[in-house]
């Protein structure tokens, strides 16, 4: 299973780089930071069904840091909720759905919300959980954030919410790669110690390596893992992750390769052209 | 207009399981026969209102129809972006109530008024703008909201205003579709939201002096019954429309904009009264604000006596 996994993260980073490469899609870096998470998230742990994408007792999977978007769409056609011909194919120019920015449910199949203007996933994501046990449904929700999002005050005002609401069936996911677009995050703002401050809040923490799917795997197949309390996931993990002059460059988060970066990167990956 | 929302709210809260009521830490003991009731479907968000807002928007993609409650400027301006994108964007069917409106809470200052909330929540793709002129129509209107696939914004006044509408509890009506309160031929007065009961003594007045004065209830600004507007303006050669809101994007706007897109003009001529375009740093009771603006009961009078005065003495000799 984890060698799966960790084959579908590769398959995965190859298809975000041709199609950055293709449609000068940005966000790479940031894209290429998360996507073992969402791999663990959709391929393992979450309770998704792609021919039911409404399912009311579904768990909800929010990509609250919206412009790694490139990321979930990827993500979402390898797992069947849309052919992925409609998003290879898809017209940047004119009146295409797959922008630099997840679409509202309506208009894309597995899409939970509309996601790119930060700090609105996870407090989105904290009504559903709350939706869920006022329903009294068992289901989960996974709400991937930013590092650099978590600089916005709404996700502190959820923080507080969630944690004195004891919503155990709530886990927040922290990509904290230590770049935002143009800084450093531990330095524009006092990001540091991360894991102490969603501790502070009332969470449940965790600090892992966000590329060791294995470790993700474990972590988050104890979900709610007892505590009674949601659950922050501190994932470190490197902007720009799979290919070496990306890695933790941030001129990644607005590049997009070209054909020579592209073929290099195709290498790197093990997948010669 | 206050207590008959929390007592509504409450029959709504049993009659229908969807039904959650968020408060910004507001309302202290006004909620407690809903949590009696419903106590399950009552969150206090804290001083939150962001996180509030998007947090409604998840409740309302998960099946359940949350009721924001707040002060005016807290649910409206000061979470708009939430609004926008949380709401809007996903057609998420909320209901957003603002208490306090307009100059309600005067004496609170300019943090606590309420002159552009109409103006900014129209703009948004979707939203329904609900401005009920007392309790029966909040209770009506209330009922009616619950029943949209939409967001709804619905400004409430304060508590014990003048009741417009004779019967309270088993009053209904249509949003989007104007009430009518006063049928009269000399004139006809539009006003929305807790302006009216002043719009009501305006028409009073103009009674006394000979002149009878039609007047309409405009509940709902977005969407704007046009059908009615062209019905009004082609019966009276003078409408006046008072608005406790600035003259800039409330009801005035949303009929003068109408007016302009209308084919051939209409000969009528509209009277706008609203809140000059400042911030009142003044304080004094409801009274003394509407009077500093000029949106009083006499003041509408004396506005329209000197249009009709005007129009008058325009007319061909």
């Amino acid at each position: 299973m984890i060698n799966s996994l960790e084959e579908t993260a590769r398959e995965l980073r190859r298809r975000i780089i041709e199609y950055s490469h293709k449609t000068k899609t940005p966000h790479l870096g940031s894209c290429l930071s998360c996507i073992d998470i969402l791999t663990t998230l959709y391929f393992d742990i979450a309770k998704v069904n792609p021919a039911d994408p409404q399912d009311p007792n579904r768990d909800r999977v929010i990509l609250s840091k919206g412009h790694a978007a490139p990321a979930l769409f990827q993500v979402l056609a390898f797992k069947g909720f849309f052919p992925y011909e409609d998003l290879i194919n898809s017209d940047h120019a004119n009146g295409g759905l797959f922008g630099e920015h997840p679409p509202t449910p309506d208009h894309l199949p597995g899409i939970e919300a509309a996601t790119g203007s930060l700090g609105h996933g996870l407090p989105m994501g904290v009504g559903m959980a709350m939706a869920n046990r006022i329903s009294g449904r068992n289901s989960r929700v996974f709400a991937v954030l930013g590092d650099g999002e978590c600089n916005e005050g709404s996700i502190w005002e959820a923080a507080m919410f969630a944690g004195g609401q004891k919503l155990d069936n709530l886990v927040v996911i922290v990509d904290f790669n230590k770049w935002q677009a143009t800084d450093r995050s531990p330095e524009v703002l006092a990001l540091d110690p991360l894991k102490d401050k969603w501790a502070a809040f009332g969470w449940s923490t965790y600090e892992v390596d966000g590329h060791d799917v294995s470790a993700l795997v474990n972590l988050l197949r104890n979900v709610p893992d007892g505590y009674g309390k949601p659950i922050a996931i501190v994932a470190h993990t490197v902007k720009g992750k799979g290919v070496d002059f990306m890695e933790d460059d941030n001129n990644w988060h607005y590049r997009t390769p070209n054909a020579d970066e592209l073929s290099a990167a195709m290498t790197q990956l093990g997948f010669d052209k | 207009m206050r207590t008959a929302f929390a007592d509504e709210i409450t029959k709504l809260g049993v009659e229908d399981p969807r039904v959650v009521l968020l408060s910004g830490d507001i309302g202290n003991r006004m909620f407690d026969d809903f949590k009696a009731q419903s106590g399950s479907r009552f969150l206090n968000c804290g001083i939150a209102e962001a996180n509030m807002m998007s947090m409604a928007a998840g409740m309302a993609l998960s099946g359940l129809r949350p009721v924001i409650y707040t002060i005016t400027p807290f649910t409206t301006t000061r979470c708009l972006e939430q609004i926008r994108v949380g709401v809007c964007y996903h057609k998420a069917p909320v209901i957003i109530v603002g208490t306090g409106s307009g100059l309600s809470y005067s004496s609170l200052g300019p943090t606590h008024h309420s002159l552009e909330d109409v103006a900014i929540l129209r703009t948004l793709p979707g939203m329904i703008v609900f401005s009920p002129a007392d309790k029966a129509e909040l209770r009506a209107g209330l009922r009616e909201a619950l029943k949209q696939d939409k967001p709804v914004y619905i400004r409430l006044g304060k508590k014990n205003e003048p009741q417009v509408h004779s019967d309270e509890l088993d009053h209904s009506l249509t949003l989007g579709k104007s009430t009518t309160i006063r049928e009269g031929s000399d004139v006809c007065l539009i006003g929305s939201g807790n302006i009216l009961p002043e719009v009501v003594s305006a028409a009073d007045a103009l009674a006394e002096s000979g002149v009878s004065a039609h007047v309409e209830s405009f509940h709902t600004v977005k969407p704007l019954d046009t059908e009615r507007l062209s019905h009004l303006f082609e019966r009276f050669s003078l409408v006046a429309v008072s608005e406790e809101h600035s003259i800039i994007g409330g009801l005035n706007s949303a009929v003068a904009q109408w007016m302009v897109e209308q084919p051939a003009k209409p000969g009528t001529k509209l009277v706008s009264i609203a809140t000059r375009d400042e911030f009142l740093h003044e304080i004094g009771n409801h009274d003394f604000a509407r009077r500093h603006f000029g949106i009083d009961a006499k003041s509408i009078k004396e506005r329209v006596i000197e249009a009709l005065k005007a129009q008058k003495e325009s007319l061909p000799k």
